[in-house]
């Protein structure tokens, strides 16, 4: 008895996936939870599980070409059986009993059926009111609900902008097109709504890093001689800015259409670049971990998210995000906010320069450019500079982290 | 603030009471000598002598009618019932009679008659000790019914109910008899028919009444822990009259509802609390209103299955991720 391999649903948002590698041949022997394929999602690569067993006697979509959600990949058969053929895999159930009552099957039946015309749309009674409300059209939306109901969230400003498209550019005699990856795409349809969506703001501070400077030495020294690893600079500016959001918690918040929902935990999404874009992999109840801790969970999400080992839900559910280019050599820049997130904090280099001091000296200092995007709706400029002012204080003093 | 249990906070009511107002009695079967099955009338008897703790044969359908008819003419009595169960054999008195005399007699003629007693389920007692009839008797215009789930509502409604001018039927629960809650030792009363936010919440709304509204607070707690869900636990601490605006204004905030309740599913209150929801905030839901009832079965006797036919912290919480 054949059964199928098909591609599977890796990710919320993913509608079609890459095959990347067969890890098995045609004529291997599979069993149950045998790696058969690598599949490339929106998000990263993940390893496609066979949940039957049987042989491999056909391939239909072979490395690098992609397959939607539930298109068949392959065939797994018993001993002796022979494969169909992938179009025949289509439709094998009609094929079969119309050969069964001897008549001639018709040359050519639709691979997949289209949208029929007055489908209803699953919608929730919320989710009809808001597009009603914002002149949303329900059939241009997928339902992430239960049974792919769309519910208020697939028509929170995440991705769902009715945005004309901008004209793609004159194709030019010398011009390379690349096509978009699934990670490129969700790149471009998220930040695009976010920025067309969202009113940002921006706010600048600099801060003195000298002190964070010296307690980190001190902190390294002594970690290198217990032989442990040793906490970076951005460890502690992701621990200040978890702190600094327990204090003022506007900050860790979304808007939610009829609400502003402020978050009990703050679940930090650090930026994390990749060769082919970026992901923001999170930091589960970060208000609840150590400087170390915060340290430990960041390399060790970094580390899998450029292998791409992360699991889908270790990038979901972020409620605020930490973008650092400092190690580029970035001295300031403003990020885009992650939706629905209300802010992100964009970190650049430590510098060292003149400053005036209090006593109108001119002296060297260590200093430490830090912009905050914020969402308007949610945060206005006083909570925002509070925000700042608290991130100031404690990078400022970096041992009340330690405490 | 002292902690005490939900049996001596309907102890202090009824002593309260009885000391506030002279035409208040005290029916029942053991209610006096025996200090009660449950000991909830415990000291009462001794206290207050013969004449205001009385008690009864075992015959359902002649005390409460003696009870009826006492209110009629202007005593107060509670009734105490050993199981809210014993209640059919009395249902003509309770129905016909207490729940329709002031309509009956044009306004005339009140019935300000308490009943009380536990009514639940899980404590291997067999399915005729073990009904939880809220819902039948809600379903009659002209009697009112309560539902506590802790030691301060028990107090608060308990004297209300006493002072109510209608017939006020108390839905108790042996299992919270031996719980303990704060309860202040100043003066209070609930007023009937206002629900109680006992947790506030943004994403889903579990409303409740009775001991469900502990396992709806327990599930709550482990979708806030275990799937960052921040559920609303709504009491509605009175069936009838109902706070319809209460429950109303939760799911207009959480858009999502589970209803939970002890009673079978069929004809429930959480039914009655469905359609409420479906009639009046259509607009505002994001997922269909869905419940967890006890499994519609006569209360199983063995022990082991009968914890499994009454609600769970985690069917609530298996409820709650099918609709999220």
């Amino acid at each position: 008895m054949a059964s199928y391999i098909e591609m599977p649903k890796l990710s919320d948002t993913m509608t079609e996936g890459t095959v990347v590698k067969w890890r098995k041949a045609l004529g291997d022997k599979i069993e149950i939870g045998d790696v058969i394929a690598e599949v490339e999602t929106d998000k990263a690569v993940m390893e496609l599980e066979a949940f039957d067993e049987g042989t491999l006697g056909e391939i239909y979509v072979g490395e690098s070409a992609k397959a939607k959600i539930g298109e068949k990949l392959a065939v797994l058969v018993a001993e002796g059986e022979t494969a169909p053929p992938k179009s025949h895999a289509a439709t094998m159930p009609q094929k079969a009993s119309a050969a069964a009552a001897g008549t001639v099957s018709s040359p050519k039946v639709p691979a997949q059926s289209a949208p029929v015309s007055g489908t209803r749309i699953k919608a929730s009674p919320l989710a009809k009111k808001i597009a009603t409300a914002s002149g949303l059209d329900l059939s241009s939306l997928k339902g992430s609900g239960p049974g792919g109901r769309i519910i208020a969230r697939d028509l929170e400003p995440v991705g769902h902008a009715p945005v004309p498209p901008i004209a793609p550019p004159a194709p030019a005699e010398a011009s390379r097109r690349i096509p978009l990856s699934g990670m490129r795409k969700i790149i471009a349809d998220r930040l695009l709504a976010s920025k067309t969506q969202i009113p940002h703001f921006y706010l600048n501070i600099e801060v003195d890093a000298g002190e964070l400077l010296r307690l980190r030495a001190q902190i390294n020294e002594q970690l290198e001689k217990a032989g442990r690893g040793k906490v970076t600079i951005n460890d502690f500016i992701l621990k200040a800015a978890v702190d600094a959001a327990v204090k003022v918690p506007r900050v860790n918040a979304s808007f939610a259409t009829d609400a502003v929902v402020e978050y009990t935990d703050v679940h930090l999404s650090v930026a994390v670049a990749l060769d082919e874009g970026l992901v923001t992999p999170v930091i589960r109840q970060a208000q609840k971990k150590s400087l170390r801790e915060i340290s430990e969970a960041v390399k060790d999400l970094a580390t899998r998210a450029r292998s791409k080992k992360l699991k889908p839900e270790e990038y979901q559910g972020g409620t605020i995000t930490v973008s650092n280019l400092g190690s580029y050599g970035i001295e300031s820049f403003s990020a885009v906010i992650n939706p629905p997130q209300a802010v992100i904090l964009a970190v650049g280099a430590i510098v060292k320069k003149p400053v005036v001091n209090a006593r109108d000296e001119i002296v060297p200092a260590h200093r430490l450019a830090i912009g905050l995007s914020a969402d308007h709706r949610v945060v206005d400029g006083a909570i925002g500079a509070q925000y700042l002012a608290e991130l100031r204080r404690l990078i400022e003093n970096p041992l009340s982290m330690l405490i | 603030m002292p902690q005490i249990t939900y049996r001596k906070a309907l102890n202090d009511a009824l002593a309260e009471e009885l000391a506030h107002d002279e035409n208040v009695v005290i029916i029942g079967e053991e209610v006096a000598r025996y200090n009660g099955a449950y000991k909830v009338t415990e000291g009462l008897w001794k206290r207050f002598g013969d004449k205001r703790v009385l008690d009864t044969p075992i015959s359902e359908a002649a005390f409460v009618g003696l009870g009826v008819g006492a209110s009629m003419l202007g005593i107060r009595p509670v009734v105490e019932l050993m199981f809210w169960s014993f209640a059919y054999v009395a249902f003509d008195q309770i129905v016909n009679n207490a729940g329709c005399i002031r309509y009956m007699s044009g306004g005339l003629v009140n019935c300000p008659l308490v009943i009380r007693g536990p009514a639940n389920a899980g404590t291997n007692v067999g399915a005729t000790h073990s009904h939880m009839p809220e819902s039948i008797l809600a379903n009659n215009p002209g009697v009112k019914v309560v539902a506590p789930a802790t030691a301060y509502d028990a107090k608060g409604l308990l004297k209300t109910a006493i002072r109510d001018n209608d017939p006020v039927f108390v839905m108790e629960n042996t299992l919270l008899y031996g719980e303990s809650w704060e309860v202040p030792d100043e003066e209070y009363l609930i007023p009937l028919g206002v629900a109680d936010v006992k947790r506030q919440g943004t994403d889903i709304s579990l409303i409740a009444h009775g001991r469900a509204v502990i396992t709806s607070l327990k599930a709550a707690e482990i979708l806030s822990a275990e799937h960052n869900i921040n559920a609303e636990v709504l009491d509605l601490r009175s069936i009838r009259p109902l706070d319809e605006e209460a429950i109303l204004k939760s799911v207009r905030k959480t858009h999502r509802a589970v209803l939970v309740d002890e009673n079978k599913p069929f004809c429930s209150v959480s039914a009655q609390i469905a359609a409420t929801i479906q009639e009046k905030a259509f607009d505002d839901l994001d997922a269909p209103v869905s419940r967890v009832c006890s499994l519609d079965a006569p209360a199983i006797y063995s022990p082991q299955l009968e914890k499994l036919q009454l609600p769970t912290p985690e069917r609530v919480v298996q409820k709650v991720l099918s609709i999220s």
